[in-house]
């Protein structure tokens, strides 16, 4: 399963922080996924997820004010990594920030449920932050399920052991 | 048709929101302003979001169907959904909304079906 050597490729983006960016981050994001094959549904949960986090930037971290958005994503093997991260203002209280239904915007028109939805499709958050210094969110997400990743090894052949697939059940 | 914005139509005592292929916090920020007055001019008893031309949204669909559903239940009226795909569908069942809004197979159901959820 681990055997197909985990090439590393990777990409980096910096972009203005205004909400009209926001479909632009999480649809280069999923264009960039898309080299390892997700399913639709896998490619939707990342393109969520993203947009969660970069709404999080132009709305909390930059208040609405310019700033730079910083967008790191990376594949290695199966595992896809994405790194969300601004200049702005920092989380005081990551754990408070990260409470389903909690917000701090005013406007009444926000769910506080951005951190739950990224948590919900990826399988993997973590959120680093420091008042005055700004927000890094890494998130993770294995792409193929056990049923296809094994189906797609035993026609590709990939295993190292040079005698091609076996097929199991 | 500008994709990214929303259309509102009326049909009898409800009010349609036709909502853009994406709904997020960039295509959303119009609406409160919008509706806010749309509903101080008009007398509004059921307010109808129509996902039928959706393929994306994030939290902040959640955000303003929440705040809606408030401001409806505020003066007694009720919300209600049709047109919702697999996708749109999964995101209203985490965001929870299925508890405040009633969702329908069509838009008849939707803008004439009984009150309530």
């Amino acid at each position: 399963m681990e055997n197909r050597g985990a090439e590393k490729t990777w990409m980096r983006l910096q972009i203005e922080s205004r909400s009209s960016n926001e479909e632009f981050a999480r649809v280069t994001a999923a264009v960039f996924l898309s080299r390892m094959n997700p399913t639709v549904e896998e490619m939707e949960d990342v393109k969520t997820a993203v947009s969660e986090a970069v709404t999080n930037c132009v709305i909390h971290g930059y208040r609405e004010r310019p700033g730079i958005i910083y967008i790191e994503a990376e594949i290695e093997g199966r595992e896809f990594t994405v790194r969300v991260r601004d200049e702005g203002a920092g989380i005081a209280d990551v754990r408070k920030a990260m409470e389903p239904m909690y917000t701090s915007d005013p406007t009444g028109e926000r769910s506080g449920m951005g951190f739950s939805f990224m948590e919900a499709f990826m399988d993997e958050v973590k959120v680093e932050s420091e008042p005055g210094r700004g927000t890094l969110v890494t998130m993770k997400k294995r792409i193929g399920g056990t049923a296809r990743e094994a189906a797609q090894e035993r026609k590709a052949g990939t295993g190292n052991e040079g005698i091609g697939g076996i097929a199991y059940g | 048709m500008d994709q990214g914005t929303f259309t509102y139509e009326a049909a009898g005592q409800a009010l349609i929101i036709h909502l853009p292929r994406e709904v997020d916090h960039h295509n959303c920020l119009t609406l409160k302003y919008e509706t806010d007055l749309l509903l101080a001019e008009n007398y509004i008893r059921r307010m109808v979001f129509d996902f039928s031309g959706t393929e994306f949204m994030d939290s902040s669909g959640i955000g303003i169907l929440l705040n809606r559903y408030k401001q409806m239940a505020g003066s007694g009226g009720s919300v209600s959904i049709y047109g919702a795909g697999t996708r749109i569908r999964r995101i209203l069942q985490i965001g929870g909304v299925y508890r405040l809004v009633r969702q329908c197979e069509t838009r008849e159901e939707a803008v004439y079906g009984k009150q309530g959820r």
